[in-house]
């Protein structure tokens, strides 16, 4: 092959990828639909007061010993999510921080757990599915039978639930199963999380997407110091409600529409990038990521046509060494 | 500083008149003067001033008013017995004027109680109970043809020092709830320009009241008050940082009705609209009335109502939720970035390591470059034979 | 039958420099058996955010890349037929064998349950959108296919131990019947791979900053840059063999690859840029912060080899070739680098650098790479006959 022909076959070589930049494009795939009957849950960052009663009892339902801090383990000192902690209360507090979900000299406090996305960049990039989300329910569950440890999903999850025991030579995976893991199974026999059962205000609220969602946006319409009856509890059965005044939301529900939505969603007053929420669109990067992976890797056909045409060139070109005297 | 309250008792000082006059023991009187010094948080000292205080025979003068309320301060302290009232008034205090107790009537009464405020100008404390109403120049609450009003500012203005006793006069009350069509008023807000201490409660703690005037009759003035004027010894804290029942609240163990298992099984009342969690008061630890056994609202099963907070008790929903004041950051709580990161301590010699990795590189590269262009002559001639 | 390759058997394995990297190798062996015993965490500084540190960013994700030498030269050889480069092509094997070898061991080394990898080769168990499977099974059989490539030359030291002619010749013929389509898939399974490292970064999301999160065109830079910097590796180890072992330079071969080198660096550049400019992303470049700052080293040492190289001159000198080697390969694991860690957030709160006993065993492998590589050019035909290459 001479000069002419080896800038032919790079202009070649250019135009197929750009081809195939092109088609990436064109054939990423949407985000996925929420499950048919998504089970999730309505955080209320302005309704919570940090009693973390969802996070000891998280601890309880899931078994999770409490997090020290410099040696002392009299109590649960859990800063973030961790191999220890599915679910932590942590707060957000702006100037003197003084008063509740004030934007200014105010704090406001936000629940870190699993979002159970609807479009799950963790099951996305697990190569073995040991996370999976429930075709009927979309729990995003996890299953260290066949987890191999390498911790994409940890890469791939926006934001950054799932948690390696590093200081375990036989370490998992933990995140939050909306408390429906095997042995614990608690949605499967009709109840809800431990987190939601807890939860002395409503702040936490378990129920389907759909009516968390219609739940949120009913609030979300109210006047700002109306009077509103609060559900606890399950939000198709609450167990009890209570009167507060409605406070000034923020335009939109968390987890309606960023990356997909999620099923876990949130409410609150102060903004959500306030609150560690990371900068995402409508777009799931999942979504992406897959599209190009399926665009190029598809039922291996582009791959198959690469390797066919390269066995032919490589053979062409071998025997033309073996009549040059070459290896 | 000695701690143990036998030294004070070891005291030489002659308490003789005071064991006559109080009809006690020494003993039994320096243990009393110990324990309410104990319940400010003060040492041996500060009960031994106040036994020396109580010892003197000239006990303060007390003026005594009501103003609009149910006079349930009053009651609460008749049934007080730390010390008993009878000791309060007969042997702590010269109470000079009190409309419930005293014993005489009408106009002679008025005048016993000008003539104490003339005589005890600039020495005696006032006492006020109930709210007072402002509204319509305050004709809802005459006392002799006086307005509360008036009787308080006059009362007022010769005051050592003021109390307002009961949640009425410390902040209006009941009748100030909405709408308060009388006016109530509490009398700090009442006399703006005076300083006040407040022992709110409805009805309040009498040893609440006593502790503030014992520390009055030993030091001669008030003890330290928060903003609202209320003794920080007996409000300052918030009734669910002492309660016996938070480690359920901190368990996320609520009883949800009553009667319900957890409420038969002593959980937080927190769910039932307890206010303990913005009310500051040291029920707690007091409980009531010298009962014994627990006896208060939230040891009897039933959620606090926040009577001593203004803007709570008699204004929120007995079961709305309490707004939880302990929560507040940054004391307990993570904030958002906090994360839990393990620590390495071998930062700066993995640096090193890795420079020297790099530096191998470069070292190498740089070496063999030299090497290269000496080579380049030869090289280049082998090439050229080639 | 084939007097092409040589063995420099005649020099001694043990020097001080071969021990030296003995000691160091086994230094890391002390520090994964803590790993193995007390976890990860015990030897690392991974966190819940940076869930990968330099042993997958430095071992997998830059060690393949400088494991590309192999790839670059079978495409240049049997793609576009430039039989002149023949030569390089056996110690670029060496070189790749052990880039992917390590990158494997560093990966099962990194896995936090490893017992269970061979899940990912159980077809109903797998997730076929998933990018590390992908990377797993591609990188698995390239190993196998890089083993293949270079059995000739274990098979032709094998005939010359005493009675393994007759059966290393027959071994040889069966395999040379084969060996093209071993080739091709040596060319196809690093395209894949490599490409994918590059979509690692897609389903990283907003974590990965702007300047590097170039979504649908990641392949293609990844592969792109794994290219160079296997041209690259190929110069730079020559150039090392050279004046190490005192042999002829290999000048005239390193030039053409200089040539194909500024080619690629020339259409990663402007695929790059394009890119920022269509994303409308210029402005972060100008930002002034750590990401801006990194992104313009990464530059500088791109456009380093494009400048330098240009002139002819340049292109002859062993010494220019070598810097110019050296820079590609510093930019282009400086853009994995920046892409996986330095300029990596997962948000506030996380940070990461290794720990101590996580550089060394990186240190360590780079070490046991080297030792082994001294070991298989001694022992075995791999580099070209002094005679012949300098003829």
């Amino acid at each position: 092959m001479d000069r002419r022909n080896f800038f032919k076959a790079s202009l070649g070589g250019a135009v197929a990828s750009a081809a195939a930049v092109a088609s990436t494009v064109a054939h990423a795939r949407p985000n996925l639909e929420p499950a048919p009957e998504a089970i999730g849950m309505l955080y209320d960052a302005t309704l919570c007061v940090g009693c973390k009663a969802c996070v000891s009892k998280c601890k309880q339902v899931n078994g999770m010993p409490p997090v020290p801090m410099d040696g002392n383990t009299y109590a649960d000192f859990a800063l973030d999510l961790s191999a220890q902690t599915l679910n932590v209360i942590k707060v957000h507090s702006d100037g003197k921080g003084a008063v509740k979900d004030a934007l200014a000299d105010g704090f406001c406090f936000e629940k870190r757990s699993c979002m159970h996305c609807v479009d799950p960049g963790c099951v996305s990039v697990c190569p073995v599915q040991a996370l999976t989300r429930h075709p009927k329910t979309g729990i995003v569950s996890y299953n260290s039978d066949v987890c191999i440890g390498c911790r994409t999903c940890m890469t791939g999850c926006p934001y950054n639930v799932p948690q390696y025991d590093y200081n375990n030579a036989f370490g998992k995976i933990h995140k939050c199963q909306m408390c429906n893991q095997k042995g614990v199974e608690r949605i499967d026999q009709g109840m809800m999380t431990g987190c939601a059962e807890a939860c002395p205000t409503g702040a936490t609220l378990f129920g389907t997407r759909t009516a968390l969602l219609e739940e949120a946006k009913r609030r979300m319409a109210l006047k700002p110091g109306d009077i509103y009856h609060y559900p606890r509890g399950d939000i198709r059965k609450p167990d009890s409600y209570h009167e507060k005044a409605v406070p000034q939301y923020q335009p939109t529900v968390w987890g309606e529409k960023e990356a997909g939505g999620t099923n876990v969603m949130h409410l609150s007053a102060v903004p959500y990038d306030k609150l560690g929420m990371p900068p995402l669109g409508e777009r799931s990067f999942a979504s992406i990521s897959e599209g190009v992976q399926s665009t190029l890797y598809s039922y291996l056909a582009l791959p198959a046509i690469a390797l066919g045409g390269f066995t032919w060139l490589v053979k062409r070109n071998t025997e033309d060494d073996k009549k040059g005297g070459a290896e | 500083m000695k701690k143990n309250p036998d030294v004070a008792i070891d005291d030489p000082t002659d308490f003789s008149a005071v064991e006559r006059r109080l009809g006690v023991s020494r003993r039994t009187f320096l243990k009393f003067c110990t324990g309410i010094a104990a319940s400010f948080g003060l040492g041996t000292n500060a009960a031994m001033a106040m036994a020396k205080a109580i010892a003197d025979p000239m006990r303060p003068p007390v003026i005594w008013l009501h103003g609009q309320e149910c006079t349930g301060p009053t009651e609460s302290l008749l049934r007080s017995e730390q010390p008993s009232f009878e000791h309060l008034i007969l042997d702590l205090i010269s109470l000079d004027y009190h409309q419930t107790l005293d014993a005489g009537a009408g106009h002679r009464v008025e005048e016993i109680k000008r003539e104490a405020m003339q005589k005890y100008k600039g020495k005696y404390l006032l006492v006020v109970e109930g709210a007072i109403p402002l509204a319509q120049n305050g004709i809802f609450c005459k006392i002799g043809g006086q307005t509360m009003m008036d009787a308080t500012r006059e009362a007022a203005e010769g005051a050592a020092a003021i109390v307002a006793f009961g949640s009425c006069a410390s902040w209006g009350g009941v009748q100030s709830a909405s709408p308060n069509p009388t006016g109530a008023t509490g009398a700090p807000q009442f006399l703006k320009d005076k300083a006040v201490v407040t022992i709110p409660g409805c009805p309040p703690n009498p040893a609440n009241f006593l502790g503030t005037v014992l520390y009055f009759v030993t030091y001669g003035k008030l003890p330290p008050i928060d903003e609202k004027g209320r003794p920080k010894w007996a409000y300052g804290r918030l009734i669910h940082e002492n309660c016996y029942r938070r480690p359920h609240f901190d368990a996320g163990r609520f009883a949800t009705q009553f009667g319900d298992e957890g409420h038969r099984q002593g959980w937080c009342l927190y769910k039932l609209g307890c206010k303990g969690p913005e009310t500051y008061n040291n029920c707690p630890s007091l409980e009531y009335n010298n009962v014994g056994g627990g006896v208060w609202p939230i040891g009897v099963g039933h959620p606090c109502f926040g009577c001593s907070e203004q803007g709570t008790g008699f204004n929120k929903p007995m079961f709305s939720l309490a707004e939880v004041k302990t929560h507040t950051p940054p004391n307990v709580f993570p904030s958002i970035s906090d994360r839990q990161n393990p620590t390495s301590s071998t930062i700066v010699a993995a640096a090193a390591v890795a420079g020297a990795a790099v530096g191998a590189l470069l070292g190498a590269t740089v070496a063999t470059g030299k090497k290269l262009d000496g080579k380049q002559e030869t090289g280049q001639s082998g090439d050229k034979g080639a | 039958m084939n007097h092409h390759y040589q063995a420099l058997d005649n020099r001694p394995l043990f020097t001080p420099f071969f021990l030296t990297m003995v000691a160091i190798a086994a230094l890391g062996v002390v520090f994964l058996s803590i790993r193995f015993v007390s976890g990860i965490g015990s030897v690392t500084n991974l966190n819940g955010g940076y869930a990968w540190g330099i042993w997958v960013v430095y071992d997998i994700v830059v060690g393949t890349a400088l494991g590309c030498g192999g790839y670059a030269l079978a495409v240049t050889v049997y793609l576009f037929n430039k039989g002149k480069y023949h030569p390089l092509i056996r110690p670029a094997l060496a070189t790749s064998l052990l880039g992917y070898g390590f990158a494997a061991f560093g990966a099962f080394v990194d896995m936090g349950r490893y017992w269970n990898a061979y899940n990912m080769f159980l077809p109903w168990q797998v997730n076929p959108h998933s990018v590390m499977l992908e990377v797993g099974l591609c990188v698995a059989t390239y190993i196998l296919v890089l083993v293949i490539e270079f059995s000739p030359t274990v098979l032709e030291w094998l005939r010359k131990q005493t009675g393994w002619q007759i059966q290393a010749d027959a071994w040889r013929s069966r395999l040379d019947k084969a060996l093209f389509f071993f080739i091709a898939l040596g060319i196809l399974l690093p395209t894949m791979h490599q490409s994918s490292l590059g979509s690692f970064l897609i389903a990283m999301g907003w974590k990965v900053h702007p300047l590097w999160q170039t979504l649908h065109i990641q392949p293609l830079l990844a592969v792109l840059s794994a290219f160079t910097m296997g041209f690259a590796i190929v110069i730079f180890e020559g150039s090392l063999l050279t004046t190490g072992f005192k042999r002829h330079p290999e000048t005239h071969l390193f030039s053409g690859l200089g040539r194909i080198i500024m080619g690629l660096i020339a259409a990663f550049l402007v695929i790059r840029f394009a890119y920022l400019a269509v994303a409308g992303k210029l402005g972060a470049l100008f930002a002034f912060d750590l990401g801006s700052l990194m992104f313009w080293i990464e530059t500088a040492l791109f456009a380093y080899p494009l400048v330098v190289l240009a002139s002819p001159r340049a292109r002859e000198n062993g010494k220019q070739l070598l810097y110019a080697a050296v820079s590609m390969i510093l930019a282009g694991s400086l853009y994995r680098f920046d892409a996986f860690l330095v300029t990596f957030n997962p948000g506030t709160g996380y940070s990461y650098f290794p720990a101590l006993p996580e550089v060394i065993v990186t240190v360590s492998m780079i070490a046991a790479e080297i030792a082994l590589f001294l070991f298989i050019v001694k022992t075995f035909p791999v580099l070209p006959r002094e005679d012949h290459a300098a003829a």
